[in-house]
């Protein structure tokens, strides 16, 4: 059975509960992994989940984003491992430079926790496989830090076309674009502020709304035995 | 031993929240119209051995770029020796 590495760094707290969608919902092999520990052999893809890596200091990610662990993400991405990284997850992730842009304090200067819907726009790769292009879902977000920025043009000549997840209806942080996630341009690393692993079964979703992270997880299963 | 000062502050178009609220919901609601402007920002002592002023601001310089301690993306950087010097 394909087997997925949840990497945790000191501060990181949201692992057990990503682990547990991988084996409850995904029907993966998960294991939460001390990023001392982490190496890329042996696992078939990889989850940075959210937390307050290092308290936050500095900035979000900052200081994980300089780990070791980074140049393991590095050659797994290189063997076409599939990579995903949720709230603090994304900030690390772009903080590496292993996605474009960066995540900035929020507009409001507080910390945000509710549930959003978003959009999935050219979704396309592992984490998105089974995502249709516009599909709407709802998952909650938490966050101090999910202000996605990027320079305009690099905007329109680029990240236009990547995969995105976006803000629907509400723009919860002051995020440009509305966006709230993003993807490498063959999708093999994804990053997202909303937690899809709060809003995959039903007992933790409010009534009314849409299980949204399922997608992600199912794709993630699917794609790990049957290719993407 | 010297010590560096680095200040890390928002580049405009990336927007300063917080010290937009400490000059619009603090300091102009309390009255005080000469201020213009405020921003916020990261400071950083960072003390270093080092042979001369000048090495130690390069060293300072170069591992804020190697190490990322501010987001050249977004931020704006100031390196800069401390007015008081320290010389144990």
């Amino acid at each position: 059975m394909p087997k997925v590495a949840v990497i945790k760094f000191p501060g990181t707290n949201a692992d057990l509960d990503v682990v547990w969608v991988l084996r409850n919902v995904s029907g993966l092999e998960a294991r939460s992994i001390w990023y001392a520990d982490f190496n890329v052999k042996g696992w078939d893809a990889v989850v940075i989940p959210g937390g307050f890596s290092y308290g936050d200091w500095l900035r979000a990610g900052a200081i994980a984003a300089r780990s070791d662990v980074i140049s393991e993400l590095i050659k797994a991405l290189d063997n076409g491992t599939p990579i995903l990284g949720i709230c603090n997850g994304f900030q690390i992730l772009t903080e590496a430079g292993l996605l474009p842009g960066a995540l900035l304090p929020n507009e409001s200067c507080r910390f945000i926790c509710r549930w959003v819907k978003v959009v999935f726009t050219n979704p396309r790769g592992p984490w998105l496989k089974l995502a249709s292009d516009g599909l709407i879902v709802d998952m909650p977000i938490a966050h101090g830090e999910g202000r996605y920025y990027v320079e305009s043009t690099s905007y329109q000549e680029k990240i236009s076309k990547l995969p995105t997840i976006k803000y629907y209806g509400y723009n919860p942080n002051g995020s440009l674009y509305d966006i709230a996630g993003i993807g490498s341009e063959d999708g093999l690393v994804v990053g997202l502020m909303p937690h899809p692993e709060r809003a995959s079964e039903p007992e933790l979703t409010p009534r009314k709304l849409s299980c949204g992270g399922r997608v992600i997880w199912l794709s993630i299963a699917k794609s790990l035995k049957e290719g993407w | 031993m010297y010590v560096v000062e680095v200040v890390i502050t928002n580049k405009r178009i990336a927007r300063d929240p917080e010290g937009e609220t400490i000059y619009k919901d603090l300091i102009s609601k309390h009255g005080y119209d000469k201020v213009r402007g405020v921003i916020s920002g990261k400071y950083l002592e960072i003390m270093v051995d080092s042979e001369s002023p000048d090495d130690a601001l390069n060293y300072v310089r170069d591992l804020c770029r190697k190490l990322r301690l501010y987001n050249p993306s977004v931020h704006d950087v100031r390196v800069r020796l401390n007015a008081q010097g320290c010389s144990d």
